[in-house]
């Protein structure tokens, strides 16, 4: 399959403040449906999307964090996460919630998709990307 | 007069917070709300902006919006007071005006 690209989606926006985040995962999920080669960036602001515990119901609006954890099952495996806006924050790898896939090749054995990596390393991602939309 | 300022933004992504405490008079009362409240997380890079400016400055933070981005509350900087909806209206009564920075 030459046809295959490589999609990024570069994550900026904090999760409820603007629609950003929202949206951004309507069109991964989206995505998914189209056999692509996929991959997620959370950085800047975008890393508060993962944070794990959240509860709206306070808001009166949609937790769609919960909607994360089902991208493994979208085949989208490869979500890194900038580690310098990761330590801005004051979070860790710890506040975010576990997100997993299953490898066929491996007896369906559960791999993490989250992936830590600091700027040097993600710049090379983002460089090596046929496609990058920005949310 | 006393003074209600409003935050409703990142201070990791705008400096609405930083502008504010700059130009907020001894004495005012500040809220973070939306996406101000991510301001108010100890350990992170931003939170020297809140510490140093609480000898002045009363805080305050809307506990339903940091309850909705899984912050726990035990994550606020201390002397921060958690408020609710009507907390909220009972500090915009209390004070003479609310600035909003947006």
């Amino acid at each position: 399959m030459s046809d295959v690209k490589k999609f990024c989606f570069l994550n900026r926006k904090a999760p409820y403040g603007t629609v950003y985040a929202w949206e951004s995962l309507e069109v991964v999920l989206i995505s998914a449906a189209f056999d692509q080669d996929v991959s997620l960036v959370f950085a800047d602001d975008g890393v508060y999307q993962l944070v794990k515990g959240q509860d709206t119901t306070g808001l009166g609006i949609k937790n769609f964090s919960p909607t994360y954890s089902a991208l493994g099952d979208y085949d989208i495996k490869k979500i890194y996460i900038e580690k310098e806006s990761l330590d801005a924050r004051g979070l860790t790898l710890d506040d975010l919630q576990h997100l997993t896939w299953e490898d066929e090749n491996e007896d369906w054995a559960e791999k993490d998709s989250i992936m830590v990596v600091e700027k040097a390393e993600l710049a090379k991602i983002l460089e090596s990307q046929d496609v990058l939309l920005s949310f | 007069m006393s003074n209600l300022h409003i935050v409703n933004k990142s201070s990791y992504d705008r400096n609405s917070l930083e502008t504010c405490l700059r130009l907020a008079d001894k004495g005012g009362e500040v809220l973070l709300f939306e996406d101000g409240v991510y301001g108010a997380i100890k350990g992170g890079v931003k939170a020297k902006l809140i510490e140093d400016a609480m000898s002045n400055l009363t805080f305050y933070v809307l506990g339903p919006d940091v309850k909705a981005r899984g912050l726990d509350e035990g994550r606020l900087i201390d002397g921060i007071k958690v408020v609710d909806y009507s907390g909220f209206v009972e500090l915009t009564v209390k004070n003479d005006k609310v600035t909003s920075w947006l």
